[in-house]
């Protein structure tokens, strides 16, 4: 057990070590929180699932060096999505547009949200149904006979 | 009626599981390109082998051509390299595109492995790179005559792959010219 604390001790500081945090320089402050909003919603093309964020890979750090640039030249927050997406895909953006080949991922949600509700309105009504039923209606006659039938048997 | 109802989750579980098979076979490191039926994009770079030349877009026409992105520090390009060398051999024409790379180191590669290129382009920055959506060397682009690019692949082209991916789009666009 005790052998296992160094890993466990290097896999956390490994994790902490993950997080890229470099400094950027803007000429107008305002591109700085709209550097961090894109680069959290773009996702590296060369790692499975990190944004451009969190990843240490080269084309992530030539990609943030991208955002900043085209940030400079003045394109909108939407061009520049648009810009990645022409060249790596809509894998690249994390909230992708909708369309033919999307329309499944945005509509899982509602589908799984109205099938939940259909089966969540079957069982209510099931039980009510069998409580109504259940409750009132108790032959004690019948019962007692079919008590005692079950002991002369038994 | 209340009977069959029972099995609806056994048939769920069916049908999930068979749309997750169907994942499971997918290569989750294949991205869907986005330049395929594009345009090359255009640029202006140096030629690898000069300091001072500069090369575009117009230098890539003309016949049907393999871009491939390589660069030194790429371990597969080694082992693709052979394969390069054979294609330039038959008659293909190839041209690099080095990518993110020190000049010295590239040159020396060419002159110890051999240099399948028709020339290469020295994209030093990954300018080009990004134009082109390229996120892991060795990529190779299939171009026609007017700079169009018909398939893309992302990896090692060895025998396999040439002749799955791209012999036949290649002899049909030589055919066309």
């Amino acid at each position: 057990m005790r052998s296992l604390l160094p890993i466990v001790l290097i896999l956390i500081s490994a994790g902490l070590n993950a997080a890229v945090s470099d400094v950027v320089e803007f000429s107008d402050p305002s591109y700085s929180e709209r550097y961090h909003t894109l680069i959290t919603q773009l996702r590296c093309p060369k790692c499975q699932n990190q944004n451009l964020a969190d990843s240490d890979a080269p084309i992530s750090r030539d990609l943030r060096l991208q955002v900043q640039r085209l940030l400079e030249e003045g394109l909108s927050n939407e061009e520049i999505r648009q810009y990645l997406a022409d060249r790596y895909s809509a894998f690249i953006l994390y909230q992708p547009e909708v369309n033919s080949t999307t329309y499944m991922l945005w509509s899982s949600p509602l589908l799984v949200l109205f099938v939940g509700l259909f089966v969540v309105m079957r069982l209510t009504k099931g039980a009510s149904v069998r409580d109504r039923l259940d409750t009132p209606v108790v032959d004690q006659k019948r019962l007692k006979s079919l008590l005692d039938n079950g002991d002369s048997q038994g | 009626m209340g009977r069959l109802t029972l099995f609806l989750p056994v048939v769920f579980f069916i049908g999930l599981t068979i749309i997750l098979l169907f994942g499971l076979d997918k290569n989750p490191t294949d991205l869907p390109s986005a330049l395929v039926g594009e345009p090359f994009p255009e640029f202006d770079l140096f030629y690898l082998k000069s300091e001072q030349d500069k090369v575009d877009r117009s230098e890539l026409l003309g016949e049907a051509t393999l871009v491939n992105v390589w660069a030194t520090w790429c371990y597969a390009c080694r082992i693709e390299h052979a394969m390069l060398n054979q294609l330039s051999e038959q008659g293909v024409r190839v041209v690099g595109l080095n990518y993110k790379d020190k000049r010295q180191d590239a040159l020396q590669w060419l002159q110890q492995r051999g240099d399948p290129y028709e020339f290469s382009v020295f994209d030093v920055d990954g300018l080009l790179g990004i134009d082109l959506g390229v996120y892991g060397a060795p990529e190779t682009f299939l171009l026609d005559a007017e700079g169009v690019i018909h398939h893309r692949r992302v990896g090692v082209i060895d025998e396999r792959v040439w002749a799955a991916e791209f012999a036949q789009v290649y002899q049909q666009l030589r055919a066309d010219k």
